[in-house]
């Protein structure tokens, strides 16, 4: 479904070169869950971001469903990290999450079927007239996942969702992520700075390095398919695997300020 | 009546109802030909405007400042849109715009004479002439300050065209394009009156200074009186407005106070 194929994005400005990622490689197939995790600003947000077609990678080779990116792909939605701001506030919740079908064209009575259906999934039925902005951050995120549900999407990507939600908050909503991906069978991208996160949710874990970016480690995660907060995180697998994602990080990091001496072509 | 009430209405109607009595008293033994008292001037106030005078020149003023202030709003947004969009626009135009917008309106009014005559759509042009520039100029800075992740999310779920328009750039924008309507309205009442004091044959502002050349002060001073309880209308009716559209903006703006 997802193709990446040596993806390479420089940012060109202000009199300095910043090559945010330098070699990125992996496929994802149809209906699979995985996470990139990495140190933090070896460019998971571009790399999302040139998924999402909302930059143009530098060199390389991005395939969506088969097909080139080189614009957003139609089968394709995004959570932002920053939920206050990709609402709409102007609109209310079940006007937010039909917006993007108004687009697509839908008929009205498809629309409602789909915003109820969407907003039933993410448990936020009760919402559906109110303001954004009179819902909590939680609440809001679950309004912008509701709004990618509506979508129909084939591949959702999710750009560290979670970072600006509180820990129980985001317990909650790590869960509904599972159980949604089930439910709907999407492809689901998702991009996060905690390991923890990334393994309980993952099939795969994406491990990436420090600028200049390569992945390091593409790890299958072993762990049951039926998880949960409790058990899943006090497992020996998973304290396992979290140790070990955790090193390779901790070894990519370290080993970046010897790559920034080394001899580079402008 | 509720406490709250009668005190929110003693509060809004206080100032005035004592502003007035204090004009009524200070002027009430005036000799001066050019200060009357207040009870003369409300004394002619029925016989001036309560006619036809009411039916004539009070509509075909509002009337000419409707139109005007109309045209000024629809151009002022969509140049607007269009400037705001493009930062090689902006940058191109902004020079041009700032000098344009210094010029007085007044001053141009001789201009538009003869230009457009001294007909209803020189009076009309004069409204647009001042009307515009703060829509514009506002709409301009709406349009630039909107928010970018509402942009991307717009570009990812491809949103695009008039929906996109009428979506996101025009409510992303309204409460500056709102902010400069309410300028434009102030300007406009005053061009309003301006257009018709050069060359017209009726309307207010004519009737204002007809009184003023035929030295009937009390009249002159109701005519202003007159303007000033208009001012305070539209200025009523364009708040209700606003309280419609920018319901959202009043809430998020609370949620953010509530928070900090």
């Amino acid at each position: 479904m997802l193709e990446i194929r040596s993806l390479r994005k420089v940012y060109d400005g202000h009199g300095r070169q910043v090559e945010a990622l330098a070699d990125i490689t992996f496929d994802v197939a149809a209906g699979q869950f995985v996470c990139v995790v990495g140190p933090s600003g070896c460019g998971k947000t571009t790399l999302l971001r040139c998924l999402g077609g909302l930059l143009r990678p530098t060199s390389g080779d991005i395939r969506v469903g088969g097909r080139p990116v080189s614009g957003p792909p139609s089968e394709l939605a995004i959570v932002f990290q920053e939920y206050g701001r990709s609402l709409f506030p102007w609109l209310k919740v079940h006007e937010n999450v039909e917006l993007p079908l108004k687009a697509k064209g839908l008929p009205s009575a498809e629309r409602s079927r789909l915003v109820g259906q969407a907003l039933e999934a993410v448990g936020l039925a009760e919402a559906r007239t109110a303001w954004p902005w009179q819902l909590s951050g939680g609440m809001q995120q679950r309004v912008a996942i509701a709004r990618a549900l509506a979508y129909q999407p084939r591949v959702m990507l999710m750009d560290e969702p979670f970072a600006a939600v509180d820990a129980q908050t985001r317990a909650d909503l790590e869960d509904l992520v599972r159980s949604v991906w089930r439910q709907f069978g999407v492809t689901l991208l998702f991009v996060t700075h905690d390991i923890d996160e990334a393994v309980y949710l993952g099939e795969r874990v994406i491990v990436l390095s420090s600028s200049p970016t390569v992945v390091v480690e593409d790890l299958a995660i072993d762990l049951p398919a039926e998880r949960d907060q409790l058990n899943t995180r006090s497992d020996p697998r998973f304290v396992e695997l979290r140790a070990h994602v955790y090193s390779r990080i901790q070894q990519a990091k370290r080993r970046a300020p010897a790559q920034a001496t080394a001899p580079r072509n402008s | 009546m509720s406490a709250t009430l009668l005190r929110r209405t003693v509060m809004v109607l206080g100032l005035p109802i004592a502003l007035i009595i204090i004009w009524w008293f200070t002027s009430a033994n005036s000799t001066d030909f050019y200060q009357p008292p207040l009870s003369r001037i409300l004394e002619v106030f029925p016989e001036t405007w309560l006619n036809d005078r009411l039916l004539r020149d009070v509509p075909a003023s509002l009337g000419r400042l409707a139109v005007g202030y109309t045209l000024a709003l629809i151009v002022g947004v969509a140049v607007g849109v269009v400037v705001g969009s493009s930062r090689f626009l902006r940058r191109l135009l902004e020079p041009v715009l700032e000098f344009l917008r210094a010029i007085p309106p007044p001053v141009l009014v001789p201009v538009f004479i003869l230009v457009a005559g001294i007909d209803n759509a020189m009076k009309v042009l004069v409204i647009i002439s001042g009307c515009v520039w703060p829509v514009l100029l506002n709409t301009v800075e709406g349009v630039r300050g909107a928010d970018e992740v509402l942009g991307d999310t717009c570009r990812s779920y491809r949103i695009g065209g008039v929906l996109r328009l009428r979506s996101f750039v025009l409510r992303a924008a309204s409460p500056q394009i709102i902010t400069g309507a309410r300028q434009a309205l102030s300007i406009g009442i005053i061009l309003m009156v301006i257009s018709e004091m050069k060359a017209a044959s009726q309307g207010i502002g004519f009737i204002i200074i007809e009184f003023q050349r035929g030295f009937q002060i009390p009249e002159m001073w109701s005519g202003v009186l007159v303007l000033g309880l208009i001012g305070v209308l539209l200025s009523l009716l364009f708040r209700a407005v606003e309280r419609r559209v920018l319901v959202w903006y009043y809430g998020v703006r609370a949620a953010e106070r509530g928070t900090r």
